[in-house]
Parts: C-alpha cells; structure tokens; sequence
C-alpha cells in the first residue's frame, strides 16, 4: 500500500479534538445496534421470521377459507380465525432463535468477542444490550408482521374471518409478538453459556420442537404436569385466543416462560464474567 | 505502565503462566521473547482481563484493566489470533468499537487512513490477507489513541514495508512518552525495535533487561584469534569460565576473554597474532542460549546415530 506514511509521533496529531467517553450502557447498546445491523444475516434472517408470520398467516386463512366445506363439523365449531392466521410463529421462532443465538456465537467463533471485551473489559453491559436490543428489534418486526398476518388472514377467511374487536384478537397478537421476542433473549442467553452455534442452536431446538413431541409418549398423568411448562406450550397458551380448560392461565403462562428465561439470562450474566473469553 | 505481580495461570496442572513478576515502563519499547509455549499470549490476555489469573495480579496504568472507566484510551491491543467478524466490514468493525466510547466517526476515518486501509475498508474483513488484517487490528488498537499498547506479534505477515513502518510508528510512540509492549519471534525484527527485553521460558521470567545487557551476557560473544602458533595460544587459556575451540589450524574461537585480555597475554608469552576480532552475539543468539532448556516444543534433528539405533 502506497499510500503509507509512518506517523512518528502521537496517533492523534490530526486530530487535536479527539474525545473519548467512558463505556456507558447507552454507548453499549449504541456499538451493539452497529454491530447488528452491518451483518447481512441479521436482515436476511429476521426477513425470513417475518415472511414466515405474514405468508403463514394468509395460507392458512385462504386455505381454510377455500376448502371450509371439507371440514368436518367439529373442525369446524373449534376453529380459530385468530389462532389460524398467527400460526407462522411455529417457524418465525426458530429464525429468530437462530439470529439470537448467532449474534452471540458469531463473536466466539470470528474472535470478534476480544475485541468487544476489550472496548468493554466488564463484559455483562455486553449481554444486557445485546439482550435489550434483540428484544426491541423482534418485537417491534414480530408486531408488524403479526398485525399484517391477522389482518390478510381474516381478509381471506372471507366470512370465516373475525375482526380485531373479537375478544382475545389484540391480546393474541401482542402476545405472540411478546413470545417471540423472549424466545429471542433465551437464545441470546443460550449462545453465552454455551458459546458454540451448533450447541445453542441444538439445545434451543430441542427445547422448542423435539420434547413437546417426545412429551406425548409420557403417560397422560405426567402430560398434564410436565408439558405445560415447557417454554413453547407455556408460550401458546400464553397467547391462544382459544384456550383449553385445563390450561395455565394467561398470566400463569407468562411466569413459566419467564421462569425459563430468567434464570438463563442469570446463568449467562455469571459465566461471562467468570469464565476466560 | 503495565505492572504484573506474581501472574500466574494454571490450566488443570499446567502451569502456562509461572509467577511471573515485572514492569513495563512508559518511554520505552520493550520486547517481550519467549518460545512457543512460553506463555506470552496468556500474559497479554491476563493483562486485558480476558483471561482471569489463577494467581498474582496484574495492572495497566494502576488498575486492573476492567476498573478503568475508558479502557480503549488506557490499552490498544492487537492480539496474536484475530478478533474482527468476518463478515464485517473494516469500516463498521472500527465503527461499532469507536461508539462504546463515543468516539467520532471522523477519527474511524483517520485510524483507517492511517493504516493506509483506505480502498479496502468498506469490503468483508474475511476476506483480508495476513497483512490487511493485522492493519486492521492496528487500527483498532489505536483508535482511542491510548497510553499503553500490546502487541503480539504485529509484524506477522507484513511485508517489508510494513515492517518498517510499525517499527517507526512504535518508535514514535515510544519516545512520545507511550507504553510499548510488543511479542515478536522474529529477533532481528525485536534486536532493532526494542530498547528493554523480558524474556519467558515455560512461563517463567527468564530475563528483564535492557536489550544490550541480554546480547552483552551470551555465552556466544566471542574472540576469534588468528596466530602461527595457536595451538601454543590456546595451551595458555586456561580457567573455569574459559573455552577455546580450533576453527582451523591457525584460527581459534574463545569465549570467556576479551580481546584486550587476549592481546596481552599473547604479548606476555611472546607469542604473535595475526588477527584478533570480537564476535558480538545476535540476539538470536542470545535468546537460543538461554532459553536452550525452556523450548516447550524441541525439534528434533535426527543424527545418524539415532536412525540407526531406532532401527
């Protein structure tokens, strides 16, 4: 490179004005959201949980809309117009695990987390931003997209359809853009403790699809105390607008979720600071 | 000023890091050798807090590196393994470091020129060469213009015009009154750099001394005389710290004897010299000498004898 001089004196002779700031959450939060938005995969990947919620959300409306006839009566008396056109969440949440958990062990794994360790030596404003960032993204994104899913659902439901006023319709598309955005912060805790992307993408994919299925094979005694509290069931009574009668609460459900989370963001805050970067 | 006391860092019963003890003054480059193994990139991670001692304590500027509120002024650092996402690009890598301490966009843009990284900053750093991406962890290390610098191995995969110019560039800093802590394994790269030298072997201080106290000390400074009658001369050296070893049948290497003393007694014996020179050790020499039982990993030469005895 041609264009090279040596500097022999102070780095900064340029630049007589040059102020540095103490690290500050706010600053943290601030090189968190350059971070995140100068990767590809971020846009690519959250665009991938939003057309999942929105294109979900209208086949599952024009195609229960297009062949109501050939369901059967009970089909039909327990449909939900609301809890149909907001099903795309059983597969924007694993795009939003996976971003969550990327954000995290992409720095592990490119070395990127030394140097944001060494900008930010006491390392849990790290996962705090991370955490409050990746929140705000996927639930203002998941909100959007859940709105945008009910409305064209109902439109192609055609006379199926419900409207907003129906009771449990607001609360069901917050509630699903609320889920979604923890699942978001668990996996952003997951990928601290376990550092590896094919171990926190495993862990939290077991976790969501493979033992609720697995569930089923447990006596049904043991179903009704165990399932329940799992994070993704605790997450669909959470916000289901048709709600069994031996369910957790909406409230209750919420607790159990946050029972999940919690600890793992706990868990994380303590081995990062424990543990050698 | 980085000051380090009793750093030690165990990993299960490996000791990486052996009670080490020393201080690394403002002013001034100081090398830090050691073999592979030796425990340099461990004592560097310690000294940012990214890895925790087992024992000992270690500061920069009178604190642990975690206490101090702009850790980015206090220590630049370019590590040995790199620590830029891939995916990034240069550009955006400064930009998201510079904005934890509110730095200016504009200063992003100077560091980057600096490094003469320019045309290349809003490409992936992944796809950086060697040298790029050492340029790049350069600019990073001196972006909020910081008191000390830690750099291990920088010259690696630069070519020579970049060698020369981080000489020059950690020149300057030194003399404008910076901290200057800088691994090489290259030591003729080290032998023009650094003023003061800390030497580790199998994570123990071996050596901390200025550079000319290391060279003056090698067992391989040495005299070679050229006499008639040098087989007579080297009868004459005698003594516990003494060696004398024929090069040819008029050429004789001793070590443990200056010049003058060797003159003297040459005159003293009546004895004439055709030639006499000081061999000065290289700091290569130096190094090898005394870290000879502290190389964690040896290669070993086979020599006949050992293929024929493995057979």
């Amino acid at each position: 490179m041609s264009t090279l001089t040596a500097r022999p004196a102070s780095t900064s002779e340029d630049s007589d004005f040059l102020t540095v700031e103490p690290v500050t959450a706010a600053r943290v939060l601030r090189s968190e959201w350059i971070k995140m938005r100068s990767l590809r995969s971020t846009a690519l990947t959250l665009l991938v949980g939003v057309v999942s919620m929105v294109a979900l959300g209208w086949i599952f409306g024009w195609a229960n809309n297009a062949n109501w006839s050939e369901l059967s009566p009970h089909e039909q008396a327990s449909f939900s117009p609301i809890d149909a056109t907001l099903a795309g969440y059983h597969l924007a949440q694993l795009a939003i695990g996976v971003l969550g958990v990327l954000l995290v062990t992409g720095e592990y794994a490119t070395g990127m987390v030394r140097a944001t360790f060494g900008a930010v030596p006491r390392r849990s404003p790290v996962l705090w931003a991370k955490a409050a960032l990746y929140t705000g993204v996927t639930f203002t994104l998941m909100l959007g997209a859940a709105f945008a899913a009910f409305f064209g659902g109902q439109q192609l439901l055609s006379t199926h359809g419900t409207t907003l006023s129906a009771d449990g319709a607001v609360r069901a598309i917050v509630g699903v853009a609320a889920y979604l955005a923890l699942i978001g912060v668990f996996s952003v805790a997951l990928g601290f403790i376990i550092r590896s992307t094919a171990g926190s993408v495993a862990t939290l994919f077991g976790l969501l699809l493979v033992l609720p299925t697995l569930g089923l094979l447990l006596p049904s005694s043991w179903q009704d105390k165990l399932l329940p509290y799992l994070p993704s069931n605790a997450g669909a009574t959470m916000f289901s607008a048709r709600t069994a009668a031996d369910a957790l609460s909406g409230t209750t459900s919420l607790l159990v979720l946050l029972g999940w989370i919690v600890p793992a963001l706990a868990g994380a805050a303590l081995v990062l600071t424990k543990r050698d970067a | 000023m980085i000051e380090a006391k009793n750093l030690t860092k165990q990993y299960g019963d490996k000791t990486a890091v052996d009670d080490l003890t020393f201080t690394v003054r403002p002013g001034t480059i100081t090398g830090f050798l050691g073999p592979n193994g030796a425990g340099k990139s461990t004592t560097m991670r310690m000294i940012l807090g990214l890895d925790a001692p087992t024992r000992g304590t270690v500061t920069v500027g009178g604190k642990p590196y975690r206490r101090h509120a702009r850790p980015l002024q206090v220590v630049g650092a370019l590590l040995e393994a790199r620590a830029v996402h891939t995916s990034r690009s240069a550009y955006n890598h400064l930009l998201a470091l510079a904005a934890t301490h509110g730095i200016a966009k504009s200063r992003v843009a100077e560091v980057i020129e600096m490094v003469g990284l320019q045309d290349v900053a809003r490409k992936r750093a992944g796809g950086f060469s060697l040298g790029m991406g050492q340029r790049l962890g350069i600019a990073s290390a001196l972006l909020a213009d910081p008191e000390t610098l830690i750099l291990d191995e920088p010259v690696n995969g630069l070519d020579p015009e970049g060698v020369r110019w981080i000489r020059d560039l950690l020149k300057g800093l030194a003399a404008d009154g910076h901290t200057v802590f800088v691994s090489s394994h290259l030591m003729s790269e080290m032998a023009l750099t650094a003023e003061h030298v800390i030497v580790v072997g199998r994570g123990r201080l071996m050596a901390d001394m200025p550079m000319s106290e290391l060279i003056a000390q090698a067992s391989s400074n040495a005299v070679v005389v050229r006499s008639p009658q040098a087989a007579a001369l080297a009868d004459a050296f005698v003594g516990a710290d003494i060696s004398v070893s024929r090069l040819e049948h008029d050429t004789l290497e001793v070590t443990g004897l200056t010049s003058a003393q060797i003159g003297d007694q040459a005159r003293d014996l009546n004895i004439s010299l055709h030639g006499l020179a000081a061999k000065k050790a290289s700091l290569e020499e130096a190094f090898m000498d005394m870290t000879r039982d502290e190389v964690e990993y040896h290669a070993h030469t086979p020599t006949g004898h050992q293929i024929r005895s493995a057979s």
